[in-house]
């Protein structure tokens, strides 16, 4: 099975603080790996890694085999698309939104293109013109998915996307997610802090504890690990 | 006007004092030191200035001009000892702002080149230079720090630092430069300008003042929108690492 990522004995700190001890691991291409944990444990920080928004200390991170560092920022942040917990919205329209990466690289974005972005994450092509600001806090962060795919990135990171949605809403996402990733031919990496939905949406999943990243495990299995942390934490005990 | 005159005038200390002492304020030690100091400061730039002109040489105004900007970048730096590099950017923006004023002043023939226009025309224009970059620093470094999640949403779309930022140094330029617009506006309705009214007292044509002035209005214009402008470019840049990642603990430190 081809890598889609590969971490080499990655730390962080930030300040003094050891935020990421020490991981290692891959993440297989085209299949969506799931990362669980309690707060704190140096999941977002992880992800802001591979966006390339921070640098890590020491070890090695390789994106289709090329490290990292020697990869464009730029090029890496179109290629590794993030989306935040809290959908980040500028002021202006839903086309607007969807315009910020086209127009940051100097390239057009028809109506069209934006109408079929739409499409793909469900929400209406009406809506287009509508202020980003009046959307419901599900079709926010719809538009916020929609628009990191407008850069057609090979790899998609979820920073809990759902976790601030009603549960219809989430399992809409879910769906959705799992149709993009099949459609748009993506490794998805996605952290949540629903055990269930790691289980349901993930192949692979990893539990990372205290800047460690503790169990990589098929999503299927979890409630079978072996880790007496890990077996404590997906029953409720840790948080 | 003479001494004993201008002794006189210490009765316009002395009502405040008065005033402060009866309602308790307890500023008195702050009005004595601040007249104090006005006092000693002024007389010493004004015999310092009539050595200068008298002398008349070319050395000693660009030594004044030195000074003027040194000050000025002292007092401007502490509002931007986030920003690496601040005060070789100040210093850099003053001059520039100095050279491409004074450029056209003199070299245009719109004032003669002699220390008695140079100086003081300097002493304002950095004189407003440093009161915009304090705006423009305050206000830029404030909407880096509250816009910190918008800027990062622009990096992680695989903008540059320029373009994360864009919004960031519009509104700052804008902020800052406004309230020189808008008081040019109103100039010679409400009040006179300082230098109108003293020249005037001093016994000069008022259109004489008046074209004086308006230079100044015009000059003021143009030092304004540089040094914010100017300054935001120099900027911006120390803000992010050559990961185009935003530096956050830069401005946080300092907060």
């Amino acid at each position: 099975m081809t890598e889609a990522i590969s971490l080499k004995e990655v730390t962080l700190y930030d300040q003094q603080t050891l935020i990421l001890d020490h991981i290692s691991g891959q993440i297989h291409k085209n299949k969506i790996t799931t990362f669980i944990g309690p707060s704190g444990s140096g999941k977002s920080t992880l992800f802001r890694l591979l966006n390339g928004l921070r640098s890590a200390n020491s070890g090695d991170i390789f994106i289709h085999n090329q490290n990292i560092e020697d990869i464009d920022p730029i090029k890496l942040r179109t290629m590794v698309g993030i989306v935040l917990q809290e959908a980040i919205l500028l002021p202006g329209t839903v086309y607007d939104n969807l315009a910020i990466a086209p127009r940051l690289h100097n390239r057009t974005f028809t109506k069209e293109e934006a109408e079929q972005v739409l499409d793909s994450v469900g929400l209406e092509r009406h809506f287009l013109s509508k202020s980003a600001h009046t959307l419901s806090g599900g079709q926010k962060q719809k538009l916020s998915i929609a628009r990191t795919l407008v850069n057609k990135p090979n790899i998609l990171l979820l920073d809990e996307i759902t976790s601030s949605l009603d549960q219809v809403s989430a399992q809409a996402i879910e769906s959705l997610i799992q149709t993009i990733h099949t459609q748009y031919d993506l490794t998805v990496l996605w952290i949540t802090h629903n055990i269930e939905q790691a289980i349901n949406v993930g192949d692979q999943t990893w539990v990372m504890m205290d800047g460690k990243v503790v169990e990589q495990i098929p999503s299927k299995q979890l409630y079978q690990s072996t880790h007496p942390r890990v077996a404590e934490f997906v029953k409720g005990g840790i948080n | 006007m003479s001494f004993q005159t201008l002794a006189l005038t210490l009765l316009f200390v002395l009502i405040p004092l008065v005033l402060v002492y009866l309602l308790k304020l307890q500023i008195e030690k702050d009005i004595i030191i601040a007249t104090i100091r006005s006092i000693i400061q002024l007389l010493l730039v004004g015999y310092l200035l009539q050595y200068v002109f008298s002398v008349n040489n070319l050395i000693m105004t660009i030594l004044m001009v030195g000074l003027i900007i040194g000050a000025a970048t002292q007092n401007a730096r502490k509002k931007g000892v986030a920003i690496k590099g601040i005060t070789w950017k100040l210093i850099l923006t003053f001059i520039t702002i100095e050279v491409i004023t004074q450029g056209i002043l003199i070299g245009l023939a719109i004032i003669p080149a002699t220390p008695q226009y140079v100086i003081p025309i300097s002493g304002m224009v950095v004189g407003n230079a440093m009161v915009l970059a304090i705006l423009f620093l305050n206000r830029f470094t404030d909407e880096v720090n509250d816009k910190e999640k918008q800027i990062e949403l622009i990096l992680s779309l695989g903008g540059t630092p320029k373009q994360a930022v864009h919004r960031q140094l519009i509104t700052s330029i804008k902020a800052s430069t406004i309230p020189t617009i808008e008081n040019q506006k109103t100039i010679g309705l409400v009040q006179l300008p300082g230098m109108m009214s003293g020249q005037i007292i001093a016994g000069a044509d008022p259109i004489q003042a008046v074209q004086f002035q308006l230079l100044i209005i015009f000059l003021l214009l143009t030092t304004a929108v540089l040094t914010s402008v100017m300054l935001g470019l120099l900027s911006y840049p120390a803000l992010f690492n050559n990961r185009l990642q935003l530096l956050k603990n830069v401005l946080n430190e300092h907060h």
